[in-house]
């Protein structure tokens, strides 16, 4: 009974925006979006064609490399920055600064430095999803509960165990709640950058069709990027209520 | 008081110990503790009071080996502490030091799984400290999900299970509410009789020091040393009905007669801080 109840809401949302989509078609008409029914139909008649799948699979592995680079490098950086004093004063200001910068007007630098293609929308990828996770990292490393580490010494752990089994479980949370926002972060980048002066991927197959209005195709590439990062974003949203479990508790009793 | 015969065999020796760190602001020092010298007694009951800010938890810092003295040696067992926690020891905070991510069972197994014991006495000990704490209702919930006064329940089993000869308790009911305060000090002394530990414990609060300690150190002002050490006298076999005794308060006013002044000029220097 649980799973049914857990899936009913989100089935709801669902059913809900297809009925608000088929209201904008009757409104806006065919010329600007189409009806659900023939939209779905012809998503999946794409996804069929052997010519789409190049398309997917560049966009796919832009993402997934944008992904690796932002998430490692974010959590290194984050780690550093967040161990030492000095440094994380320092810059912790300009990250903020660089986070809440619109990285599209950064997009022809990236263009000049990296070339047409695929090394320029992992850049552009890797750009938007590194800063949230370096900053989250830097937090949770910053505000590790000392009273944990005095708990370890007094238990006689050695600095690899309270890496371990203190440091990185007591970060953990936050950091992830860092990667989950850096993947979405990650995956507008990717989409961004594959918008402007690209010759594949789904961002590229977007662009054709707004110069040839095919409306159908436009919809279809929106819903399969919105299905896809709505259900990533539910998967990992799960993973950081249970890794907050025990940390956030509703109202600490005394 | 106690008359006994012989000297008592000693447990910790602290030797014209004195701690000086420098002070937050970046000038100059601050003279927290010292010098100081004292002999804890093996298997007694010791508690530390004093005004706030004289240097009680610095004292426990540097007895523990979380602290290094400024000068002045410290010896647990007959052997030097020197920065680290000697084996032996067992170290209660103020703070909950509970690990969210753990369930009480895990928590209470952490220190004894970092350590190498195997696993079935792991398993058995953890058992007996879960069972002695009152916490098997508990055993698989998540520290979110309980009260402070549970919360530092399993900090405790957690460092019973470590079999520590010697106990530190540093402020450990501090945030907790008076009735909860008065049983986990029964527990504390039921505790130290089974496990016939030694227990130093700093506190606040003059009649819990008097009604859990053989002896009571009373601090100065900072830089804290002892003004005057207490002997209460009370049977080994007690427990929170011991205030019902006629000469209860006594000690508690001589506690507060020696404090009295001390926490004047506490409040002082921190007032001119």
């Amino acid at each position: 009974m649980t799973s049914l109840r857990s899936l009913r809401d989100p089935l709801l949302v669902a059913v809900s925006l297809v009925l608000l989509w088929q209201v904008m078609h009757m409104i806006a008409g065919d010329v600007a979006i189409t009806a659900p029914v023939p939209t779905l139909e012809h998503l999946w008649t794409m996804v069929g064609q052997a010519r789409f799948l190049p398309h997917l699979r560049e966009t796919g592995l832009a993402f997934l490399q944008a992904l690796a680079i932002a998430s490692i490098g974010g959590v290194l950086i984050g780690v550093v920055l967040g161990g030492h004093k000095l440094s994380g004063e320092v810059s912790e200001p300009i990250l903020v600064g660089l986070y809440s910068l619109p990285k599209v007007t950064l997009y022809p630098v990236i263009l000049l430095l990296f070339g047409l293609g695929m090394p320029a929308k992992v850049a552009f990828g890797a750009l938007h999803g590194i800063l949230p996770i370096a900053l989250f990292t830097m937090s949770a490393v910053r505000n590790v509960n000392r009273t944990y580490l005095r708990a370890g010494r007094a238990m006689r752990l050695t600095p690899a165990q309270t890496g371990w089994y203190i440091l990185l479980p007591a970060t953990l949370p936050e950091i992830f709640s860092g990667l989950r926002i850096g993947f979405s972060l990650t995956l507008l980048g990717t989409m961004l950058g594959e918008l402007f002066a690209s010759q594949r991927g789904l961002g590229f197959l977007l662009m054709t069709a707004i110069d040839l209005q095919d409306v159908k195709t436009i919809l279809s590439i929106a819903v399969l990027i919105s299905v896809f990062a709505v259900l990533a974003n539910a998967a990992l949203l799960a993973i950081d209520r249970r890794l907050h479990r025990g940390a956030a508790p509703e109202g600490p009793r005394r | 008081m106690k008359g006994e015969g012989a000297s008592p065999k000693v447990c910790a020796r602290l030797t014209d110990v004195t701690r000086v760190y420098p002070s937050r602001d970046g000038h100059g020092e601050v003279h927290a503790l010292g010098p100081l010298s004292f002999d804890l007694h093996a298997g007694e009951f010791f508690s530390v009071v004093g005004p706030s800010g004289c240097g009680k938890s610095t004292l426990l810092d540097v007895l523990a080996g979380l602290a290094l003295p400024s000068a002045g040696t410290v010896e647990f067992e007959g052997k030097p502490v020197a920065g680290a926690v000697p084996d032996g020891v067992g170290v209660v905070f103020q703070e909950d030091a509970s690990f969210p991510w753990l369930t009480v069972e895990d928590n209470v197994a952490f220190g004894l799984r970092r350590s190498g014991v195997d696993a079935a006495e792991t398993r058995r000990r953890v058992e007996f400290a879960i069972g002695f704490m009152g916490l098997r209702d508990f055993r698989h919930a998540y520290p979110s999900q309980l009260s402070g006064g549970m919360r530092q329940r399993v900090c405790i089993a957690r460092t019973l299970v470590l079999q520590p000869r010697l106990i530190l308790l540093d402020e450990p009911f501090g945030a907790l509410d008076q009735q909860t305060r008065l049983l986990m000090g029964d527990e504390l002394l039921r505790l130290w009789r089974e496990t016939s530990a030694t227990v130093l414990l700093i506190t606040h609060a003059l009649d819990e020091a008097n009604l859990l300690s053989d002896r009571i150190g009373v601090m100065s002002a900072r830089p804290g040393r002892f003004i005057d050490i207490v002997e209460t006298g009370w049977p080994r076999d007690r427990d929170s009905r011991l205030a019902e005794r006629a000469d209860f308060g006594a000690v508690t006013s001589r506690l507060w007669s020696l404090l009295r002044e001390e926490s004047m000029r506490a409040m002082g220097q921190r007032s001119a801080a």
